[in-house]
């Protein structure tokens, strides 16, 4: 019996040491069980203890029911016939399952009929579903479209739409991207009005939508006819009727399974969700930086599955009279494959958890608003922190895992190139996760703010405030390459051209990102022998990467930035 | 007016999956050694059951299973896929029972239960493999079995009537029987669902209260109301009014006399061209030897 969760000690080793209690009682309130649902949890143990069962269910499911699936599901692809959307016959049959053991509504309240989990047991859940498939994407997106209707919905959209959600009856979709607003969303022209009795209605044209035959949608729409950028666009709720077309499906490179839809909106109706002109600017940022979580996840799946195969072939692999694992070039390659992942699992549990203690703070403050000077300015840091590390484990994760495929080829050698052997899937299925719910370049920018603020040195006191006697010598190095990154970072603060610091900031962010992932390991690295040595590798070369960064930007000259035009013209 | 009906399950150890120690020195089955599983058509059975309740509105799906204490496992499973009622029948006096001492005690338990339409089970266990306690149990209750299905292919609960596909040698045969019957169930239909985890969340903590002197009354049905507490209901003997010399050891005329080891060998295999012409030939020599045919 395959079992995805079973199977990985990474994943176990973090499941028992990661201190989710403050989540916990965030999140359900102390205990009081309001809802009075027979499944709520009575104490942090019970909740620990459901949360790992659902996991091994998850596991199981995807271990046993959808990797087998895998290979044919990307044969298969989608269809678009008479203008609906037919998924591949093994995505829907793992769909019926999910929705039959209760899964849909994961981290929805339980009064929709959801489990009410919190953000960090969701990313394991979608890792596992990743490693299965990558292209098994409904299952991660409805999380966010559910939860952001929960969030910012009114309370007649929520309890005639979540339900549907948790049920697995509805499928949903975010609908953003335009064929002029992809990166740049602020371009949004998909136009919203209202006619007499105030009822919006939609037109315009969506493209590289993800399930955008889902049942229901989140579309972003430009509401204010005379409002350019950002504060002209607001949210509305779409649900599917005979006035919008699914125009056509995209024939893509990877995660055949997954439907991208190009959308015509003809005078549908729509539903305002939350206030108008805060469409872009709080609603779908939330939505989006909820969705970069489960990219991430996705991510770090797609890089597990590719690693197992690349080290499974390494091993079985005879040239010249032994395994290439015990070849250097070999073994330092699927070396280097595990402890990428293992750094970006510690940072994506650590960035999900502090999601989870933002959003249960503003949980508690939503129902209780007397406590908020108490919680205010805990939500503060939270909240910023959340802000950096997300994009920060968006854009590590997600070059990460493309790399992690490169070599998975490039172990396996020519027969990793063809079809018959599932790393040329994981290579392409890897590739839209670095472009998708905002490229790699826009997490830089995204993240960068939280250097520039001062939100990274807080992080790392907070991090250094913790015991490191297990590993002092390592715990020096770390403390001498934040030295090298804080110079850095002083440097690029004093800067007054905005293009030269455009220009760095892609190295800040991943030195920070780099230190960040130093610190986690180190600390995972009390726990256990083996992760001492997982820290020790990893620090050794992220030292002299910091060191190389640093250095380029200190006593670099930018000549590209001098010279690019005469270069590429 | 919906159906009764009553699924017979048994936790098995998992000899799909052996270990090196799988087997004691004396040629028996460790058990210890072996994950203990849902025996795999039971869960066809149990299917079989919710499709019936889905299909007749009011029925309800009951469960039993006669074992250990660490046998309430796979009622727990049963809960969590969406069972009305589980029972554990276990008492130290069932042990060692062979299939007519088992299909009698379940005989007792089915009886306990009261009103039925429809007994399921699996056509056979993983670990016996005997397929005997199905047909046994039917024909203790007296009533019409249709061993071997895979689907039911029409069921009127009005004129009490069920016909069922069973599988044969080489094909299939549809039977039409009256109710109540009993059916046993093969792995070839009713794909099992899977748990609930909302269902899981609640009864995960499910108990039998085995200290209770009084105990093979505790039982409770599920219900938006319940928690999780003592919802497995316990039986012994004597819950289940049944003989006690025709229980265990001592309703067992099987006697295990001898276990011989047999050790397959990669020995005698041979290799033969792929062509048609070896092909025929290789089944010219297995009909003449007898191995095929």
């Amino acid at each position: 019996m395959e079992n995805f969760l079973k199977d990985n000690e990474d994943i176990l080793f973090h499941l028992e040491h990661m201190d989710l209690d403050r989540i916990i009682r965030l999140r359900e309130d102390d205990f009081k069980n309001s809802d009075n649902a027979p499944h709520a949890p009575a104490d942090i143990a019970d909740a620990r203890d459901s949360y790992m069962k659902v996991l091994d269910m998850i596991g199981a499911i995807s271990g046993e029911n959808l990797a087998p699936l895998a290979a044919d599901i990307d044969q298969e692809g989608v269809r678009l016939t008479k203008g609906e959307v037919q998924y591949a016959k093994g995505t829907q049959q793992v769909l019926d399952i999910f929705a039959k053991a209760d899964l849909m509504g994961f981290c929805l309240p339980r009064k929709y009929g959801g489990l009410n989990f919190p953000s960090t047991i969701l990313t394991i859940a979608a890792e596992m579903i990743s490693r299965a498939d990558a292209s098994f994407l409904n299952f991660g997106l409805q999380q966010d479209i559910g939860e952001t209707l929960n969030k910012f919905g009114s309370e007649e959209l929520k309890s005639k739409y979540l339900p549907r959600l948790a049920s697995g009856e509805y499928g949903s979709s975010m609908i953003l991207t335009e064929p002029d607003a992809g990166s740049d969303l602020q371009a949004v022209r998909l136009k919203a009005h209202q006619d007499a009795h105030g009822n919006w209605y939609l037109n315009g044209v969506k493209r590289f939508i993800t399930n955008g035959n889902g049942r229901i949608g989140l579309v972003l729409a430009r509401s204010e006819e005379n409002m350019q950028g950002a504060r002209g666009l607001s949210f509305f709720l779409y649900e599917r009727d005979e006035n919008m077309v699914i125009r056509r499906l995209e024939d893509k490179l990877g995660i055949h399974g997954s439907p991208t839809c190009e959308l015509q909106f003809n005078n549908a109706r729509g539903y305002l969700v939350g206030e108008r002109r805060r469409g872009l600017s709080k609603y779908t940022m939330w939505l989006m930086n909820s969705a970069r979580l489960g990219i991430a996840a996705q991510a770090i799946g797609i890089a597990e599955a590719a690693y197992r195969e690349a080290n499974r072939y390494a091993e079985e692999r005879i040239q010249f009279g032994s395994p290439v694992k015990s070849l250097p070039a070999v073994f330092e390659m699927l070396t280097e494959m595990k402890i990428a992942i293992e750094a970006g699992r510690t940072l994506l549990y650590e960035t999900a958890r502090i999601v989870d203690l933002k959003e249960g703070l503003e949980h508690i403050k939503e129902l209780y608003p007397d406590r908020a000077d108490q919680i205010n300015s805990d939500l503060k840091s939270y909240a910023r922190l959340a802000n950096m590390l997300t994009p920060m484990i968006k854009g590590y994760a997600t070059e990460m895992a493309n790399r992690v495929a490169y070599d998975a080829i490039q172990i396996h050698g020519g027969t990793g190139f063809m079809r018959d052997f599932n790393v040329e899937r994981h290579y392409r299925d890897a590739r839209i996760t670095s472009i998708y719910e905002g490229t790699t370049q826009l997490q830089v920018v995204a993240a960068i703010g939280g250097l520039t603020s001062g939100t990274i040195n807080n992080a790392l006191d907070e991090y250094e405030s913790e015991d490191y006697s297990h590993a002092p010598q390592l715990y020096k190095r770390l403390l001498s390459a934040r030295n090298k990154f804080e110079k850095a970072l002083v440097h690029i603060k004093g800067i007054e051209d905005a293009e030269l610091v455009s220009y760095h900031a892609r190295r800040m962010v991943e030195m920070a990102t780099d230190l960040v992932q130093g610190y986690l390991l180190l600390r995972d690295a009390r726990h256990a022998e083996r992760k001492l040595k997982v820290a020790e590798t990893f620090i050794e070369k992220m030292a002299t990467r910091i060191t190389m960064n640093a250095e380029f930007i200190l006593d670099g000259e930018s000549s590209l930035l001098r010279n690019y035009q005469q270069i590429i013209g | 007016m919906g159906l009764n009906l009553i699924v017979l399950v048994k936790q098995v150890p998992d000899t799909q999956n052996i270990s090196g120690n799988a087997m004691k020195e004396d040629g028996t089955v460790n058990r210890a050694a072996l994950p203990a599983i849902f025996n795999p058509e039971d869960l066809h059975a149990l299917e079989a059951a919710f499709t019936i309740r889905d299909s007749v509105p009011g029925s309800k799906v009951h469960v039993l299973t006669m074992g250990p204490p660490s046998a309430v496992q796979v009622l727990k499973d049963s809960l969590y896929r969406g069972a009305d009622f589980v029972a554990l029948i276990s008492d130290r006096r069932f042990a060692a029972a062979d299939t007519l001492a088992t299909s009698y005690a379940l005989k007792c338990a089915i009886e306990k239960i009261g009103s039925y339409d429809i007994v399921l089970c699996g056509t056979q266990a993983i670990d016996g493999d005997t397929a005997q306690v199905g047909p046994q149990t039917a024909e203790k209750l007296g009533i019409n079995q249709i061993t071997c299905i895979s689907q039911i292919v029409e069921l009127d609960p009005e004129k009490r009537s069920i016909t069922a596909r069973r599988s044969i040698e080489g094909g299939y045969e549809k039977v039409k029987t009256g109710l109540p019957v009993l059916l046993t169930v093969n792995g070839e239909g009713f794909p099992p669902r899977p748990p609930s985890a909302i269902r899981m969340m609640t009864y995960k903590n499910a108990t039998t209260e085995m200290s209770s002197a009084d105990y093979d009354e505790t039982y409770l049905t599920s219900g938006a109301e319940l928690k999780s507490e003592n919802t497995i209901a316990l039986w012994d003997i004597n819950a289940i009014n049944a003989d006690p010399e025709s229980c265990g050891l001592s309703g067992s005329p099987t006697k295990v006399r001898n276990i011989d080891m047999v050790v397959l060998k990669s020995e005698g295999i041979r290799m033969i061209e792929n062509t048609e012409e070896a092909i025929g030939d290789m089944v010219h020599e297995l009909v003449a030897d007898h191995t095929l045919g």
